[in-house]
């Protein structure tokens, strides 16, 4: 028997504090504990990207991460992507070139993507093929997802 | 999965204590890309993982001459530091090619040297860097030369307590270039069918005072082929020599054939592997 591990943390913005089993991982705590539901599990090991989440600033598989760790911590996910006011750009954009069709690798997408334009507001096609290469997408075959980036960064 | 208890470590007294009490029963965690999938996929069971990503002095990161890594420094903010990435180009070869963002962001290069898999991209690099392991735990500190770390797949030196602390990579010297290479079906995201690092030193006349080959994906550990480097010292850095040292690489190496090539190609990619790397090593040791 393990005891159940105390975690405070921020995720998008708002103070979360809770109970999570110490061996259960970002993406079971978020999704099982905290109702968290719109990040996504693929392939569960590391491989996909579908479970992507903003992590102290830097994009990471909330697979591979246990929840006990982001005590402490800020925790950025899909659910906090849109405001009150309407969809992030990249989500317009996404919307209007058809960057998704089954929808389970988009969320990840879209926060890696988040990440790479608020880091590099100009990266060339070939830096955005590189940085998304840890989503993959089983639907689009990646052009319009690409295209979607793009997008966002001309009307920017 | 077996349950396990998760412990944030904050000092390495604390991470030697926890891992004194379970034996093989805890492991460290960095950055999860590895140990959780292994342990989710029953490979073994832990009682305890202790979390060492809050112990200061293993997120060391200090060039001073010499380059000290402690063992939960991210790939990310190693190829980040300009510093670094001027001094040991060699080294950021390999942290930006493995797998994306999301595991650069988490996985470091001692994590990658302790799962000790053939194919682990940063363990051939460090190799040719002559990085020296600094090993700590309850029992003591001890110093292991990296080639001397693995010891079949999956497997290394670490006895039950143990745990690496930081990687020190000595000041390049005058003439010093480093360079890795690997070979993947894909472009990005894959695990090398074959890799090598290479290292060149040159003197004022450019003859190579010294070479280090390391090749990765083609044998139970990763291959440190010393008979290259006592082909290529003395010599001219020529691409027949390279040639030469990338024969000598195509007998070295005992590849298995797997899902992801056969014997014969990656022979074939070592040959090929050593000769661009040790080519491209010698362009940085004479621009560097």
């Amino acid at each position: 028997m393990v005891d159940k591990v105390h975690v405070k943390t921020t995720i998008n913005g708002q103070e979360y504090e809770f109970l999570v089993e110490p061996y259960m991982s970002l993406l079971e705590t978020l999704r099982d504990v905290l109702n968290l539901t719109g990040t996504k599990e693929g392939c569960n090991d590391g491989n996909c990207g579908a479970c992507t989440v903003e992590m102290n600033g830097r994009i990471v598989d909330s697979c591979c991460v246990l929840g006990a760790e982001v005590n402490g911590g800020t925790i950025n996910t899909i659910e906090g992507m849109a405001t009150a006011e309407g969809l992030h750009p990249l989500q317009q954009a996404f919307l209007e070139e058809a960057a998704l069709q089954c929808g389970i690798c988009t969320p990840g997408f879209l926060i890696s993507a988040k990440s790479l334009l608020e880091r590099e507001p100009d990266a060339d096609e070939h830096r955005i093929r590189y940085w998304l290469a840890g989503n993959l997408c089983r639907c689009t075959g990646y052009d319009k997802i690409i295209k979607a980036v793009q997008k966002t960064q001309a009307t920017a | 999965m077996h349950p396990f208890d998760y412990v944030a470590a904050t000092s390495i007294a604390e991470v030697n204590s926890i891992l004194a009490q379970h034996g093989n029963r805890a492991r460290p965690l960095v950055g999860g890309t590895d140990l959780l999938v292994q342990l989710r996929g029953g490979r073994f069971d832990l009682d305890a993982v202790v979390d060492i990503k809050g112990v200061p002095e293993a997120n060391v990161l200090e060039l001073n001459g010499a380059l000290k890594m402690g063992s939960a420094v991210p790939l990310a903010v190693m190829y980040e530091d300009q510093a670094v990435r001027d001094a040991y180009p060699g080294l950021i070869d390999c942290a930006e090619l493995i797998g994306g963002i999301q595991i650069q962001s988490r996985a470091s290069m001692a994590a990658n040297l302790c799962n000790s898999t053939p194919s682990g991209d940063t363990i051939c690099p460090m190799i040719v860097h002559s990085a020296q392991v600094n090993i700590t735990g309850a029992n003591g500190d001890r110093t292991v030369a990296v080639e001397d770390f693995c010891t079949g797949p999956g497997r290394n030196v670490l006895e039950d307590g143990e745990w690496v602390l930081d990687i020190v990579f000595p000041a390049p010297a005058s003439g010093f270039g480093a360079a890795y290479e690997r070979f993947i079906p894909r472009n990005e995201m894959d695990i090398a069918v074959a890799g090598a690092a290479s290292s060149v030193t040159l003197d004022g006349s450019g003859k190579i005072t010294d070479a280090l080959v390391a090749l990765a994906s083609v044998g139970p550990t990763p291959v440190f082929v010393t008979a290259i480097t006592d082909l290529l010292v003395g010599k001219e850095p020529t691409e027949e020599n390279f040639v030469a040292a990338g024969k000598i690489a195509y007998d070295a190496v005992s590849p298995i054939s797997d899902m992801r090539g056969t014997i014969e190609q990656r022979r074939h990619l070592s040959g090929v592997l050593t000769r661009r790397t040790l080519t491209k090593a010698t362009e940085r040791a004479k621009a560097g």
